[in-house]
């Protein structure tokens, strides 16, 4: 069954390289990228510094490209010698290993691990790994926290634009109310301020109160989701983006008029409890794992069949009013959460931070992703991202740039990049994998 | 006891009077037929009849329990399922995931399960994907459980809409013109098809449908609207010779 359709599955340069490297375990992947971090942490600065590049490149030298053009051969060096080099050998350096000592008892016992233990221990090596590339900068680290932010947003807006076929553009809303209400009780709780007097508990129960803090604030930026919720899923059709629109409007000027948050100057002293990058990829991971879980759940999918025939579903038992609703204050109160996160990972929020412009930005990246799809809103979010800082050189032409590649990516993919799919990541789901291939085994692919 | 007892429905579109005390009362395990020309009202009855409107006047008992006036999701899960004339599959969804979503009135995990997938829900899509897969194979179309709906021929589409209606474990299956864009050769085939789904389920179908050949052969009984009334009811062969259905499909003799 693999063999006969390997040949026409890998055509072309990227096929012969994706055959070259089809037997490769993904556990010799992230070994790779922890080769890579491994050695920029130990020769990057002084590489960097003798090829002309200045100081150690954020990413990967890329941005650079558009400063000085005469460094592209070094940067090349460099990409190739602090990156590939490292990752390709510790591949097959791995490979290797595992088809060496593959009748060893160790090998198939780690083999063995229950799904569970592996999707955490290969979480953990992620992590481990985006922790050390991002020890070497403070900039880094901050791009990788907003960039977790940025993944719960996406995600949480794909339930309801994506899954659900509504579109709403009050991310930016959701996201100041969640932000505002968790900056508020961080500061009563654990700051000396102005406004809110000494702080209520000591300063050391902050990184626990934290958490609660967060799901409070989701919980109130979904109390308030429900004031658009109840008027406009009586019916369908561009209702729901004008009510959001408003709802973006009213909870912007709200804000701006409200002493005690500050008004238009904004927000600051909260608690540095986000500092970490382990705080934010904890609840990245928490609410992809959430939205993955109801979505791939027959009552999480009862949502698409509302978005593509709301008649069919109500009469095929599905209770579309409360379908709706979840998916909708789903998405509210994950946006607050994330809402949350940004206001402690900056440490100074206003209203400016949460217009028009902010949800447009999450917009661009799930389409750029895709609709419906966990990993294309990743994926989305991390290629945005990435594009973002490494034209940032570009100043205000970056805003010219990235809406020229969107239109490209629409008018090549109009679904996005993985619209409708999902990419197979193995290292996050062996034993949903090895049951699947038991079902189909008699159908016959 | 019947089933389905209907008596004395009336709807208005605003002005107008789409059906008129309309009534009927269907026994278990029976076949009955609405037929009448188009525009009639006769898919207004079945959608008031599964709640898509609410009717202005008149009473809808099932099983000995008054729907009138209920949400089609609980007239659903009361035992009440229906097919459409023009197909309404979930077009971007798999035949499986089509199936498998009709379970929805029956889940037996609730939103906790589903966000975190506690212990519950594992076992309990293991059980829906392995009925919704039965009942697919019951119908001679498991092998295009994972393909995307609306890439699957019309036929195979008309079949896994069957599937779907018959997931939420109907006791009543209304069906809206099951061979409309079918063959002779296919309608043949349909009729077959609904006599063994009626055993195999043990079901009471109530179906609209044009072409006589197919009413005449599966029903006992028929009523035939016009204008939003009953004209005529009786059996196949009465029906057939009544002037008034005649007239109402073909129009008055010219003497």
């Amino acid at each position: 069954m693999q063999q006969t359709s390997t040949p026409s599955r890998f055509g072309g340069l990227y096929g012969r390289i994706r055959a070259r490297f089809q037997d490769v375990p993904i556990s010799a992947w992230l070994v790779g990228m922890l080769a890579a971090v491994l050695v920029e942490a130990l020769i990057g600065r002084d590489l960097a510094y003798m090829l002309g590049l200045g100081n150690l490149p954020s990413f990967f030298g890329l941005s650079l490209i558009f400063k000085k053009w005469n460094l592209i051969p070094s940067i090349v060096v460099f990409i190739v010698v602090v990156y590939v080099l490292p990752a390709l050998a510790a591949v097959y350096l791995v490979r290797w290993a595992m088809h060496r000592w593959r009748g060893v008892r160790g090998v198939a016992w780690v083999q063995r691990i229950p799904t569970r233990g592996y999707i955490i221990f290969n979480l953990a090596f992620v992590y481990v790994v985006l922790h050390l590339w991002a020890a070497s900068s403070d900039y880094r680290l901050l791009v990788l926290r907003l960039l977790g932010v940025n993944i719960i947003l996406t995600l949480s807006l794909n339930l309801v634009n994506g899954w659900m076929g509504e579109f709403s553009v009050s991310v930016a809303g959701f996201m100041a109310v969640g932000a505002y209400v968790s900056s508020v009780l961080m500061v009563w709780g654990f700051v000396n301020d102005d406004v809110f007097g000494p702080a209520v508990f000591p300063e050391a129960w902050a990184p626990y109160a934290f958490p609660l803090a967060l799901i409070v604030a989701g919980a109130v930026t979904a109390f308030t989701a429900l004031a658009v919720a109840i008027p406009s899923f009586r019916t369908r059709g561009d209702y729901l983006a004008i009510i959001t629109l408003a709802y973006l409007f009213i909870v912007k000027s709200s804000i701006e008029n409200i002493d005690f948050l500050g008004g238009a100057r904004g927000f600051m002293n909260q608690p540095k409890v986000a500092d970490s990058l382990l705080v934010v990829f904890l609840w990245t991971v928490l609410a992809v794992w959430v939205m993955h879980n109801y979505v791939t759940s027959t009552l999480g999918k009862a949502t698409s069949a509302v978005r593509d025939n709301e008649p069919a579903a109500e009469m095929m038992t599905v209770n579309t009013r409360k379908v709706k609703m979840v998916a909708f204050l789903t998405h509210a109160f994950w946006s607050g959460v994330a809402g949350g996160l940004y206001a402690h990972i900056v440490g100074y929020i206003n209203p400016g931070s949460f217009g028009l412009v902010k949800s447009a930005e999450i917009l661009g990246m799930l389409y750029l992703g895709g609709l419906n799809s966990v990993t294309g809103s990743v994926l989305g979010t991390v290629l945005f991202t990435l594009l973002s800082e490494i034209l940032r050189p570009l100043k205000l032409v970056k805003w010219m740039v990235i809406p020229v590649i969107l239109i490209v990516v629409m008018i090549k993919r109009p679904r996005g990049l993985l619209g409708f799919q999902e990419i197979r990541l193995p290292f996050l789901e062996r034993r949903a994998r090895a049951e699947e291939e038991v079902s189909h085994a008699p159908a016959g692919d | 006891m019947p089933l389905l007892e209907i008596k004395d429905l009336t709807h208005f579109f605003g002005g107008l009077r789409a059906v008129h005390k309309f009534h009927t009362r269907i026994e278990p395990g029976e076949i009955r037929g609405l037929i009448g020309p188009n525009g009639a009202g006769k898919t207004t009855v079945f959608n008031l009849t599964t709640g898509v409107y609410k009717p202005t006047q008149g009473q809808i008992l099932f099983d000995g329990q008054d729907i009138t006036g209920k949400p089609p999701h609980e007239i659903g899960r009361l035992g009440i399922s229906r097919t459409y004339q023009n197909l309404r599959l979930w077009g971007n969804l798999t035949a499986l995931d089509n199936v498998k979503i009709a379970f929805y009135g029956r889940i037996r995990y609730g939103l906790l399960g589903a966000f975190f997938g506690l212990r519950g829900r594992s076992e309990e899509e293991r059980r829906i994907d392995r009925e919704a897969r039965e009942l697919m194979a019951l119908l001679g179309i498991e092998q295009y459980a994972d393909m995307v709906v609306s890439g699957l021929p019309y036929g195979i589409q008309r079949k896994v809409e069957m599937a779907r209606a018959l997931a939420t474990r109907p006791k009543l299956l209304l069906l809206d013109e099951p061979t409309a864009g079918m063959t002779p050769a296919e309608m043949e085939e349909t009729m077959e098809f609904v006599l063994y789904i009626r055993k195999t389920f043990n079901l009471t179908i109530w179906l609209i449908e044009h072409k006589m050949r197919f009413v005449m052969g599966l029903c006992r009984w028929i009523q035939v609207l016009n204008f939003g009334e009953i004209i005529a009811e009786g059996t196949p062969e009465e029906v057939q010779n009544n002037p008034e259905v005649i007239r109402a499909y073909l129009g008055t003799a010219v003497t």
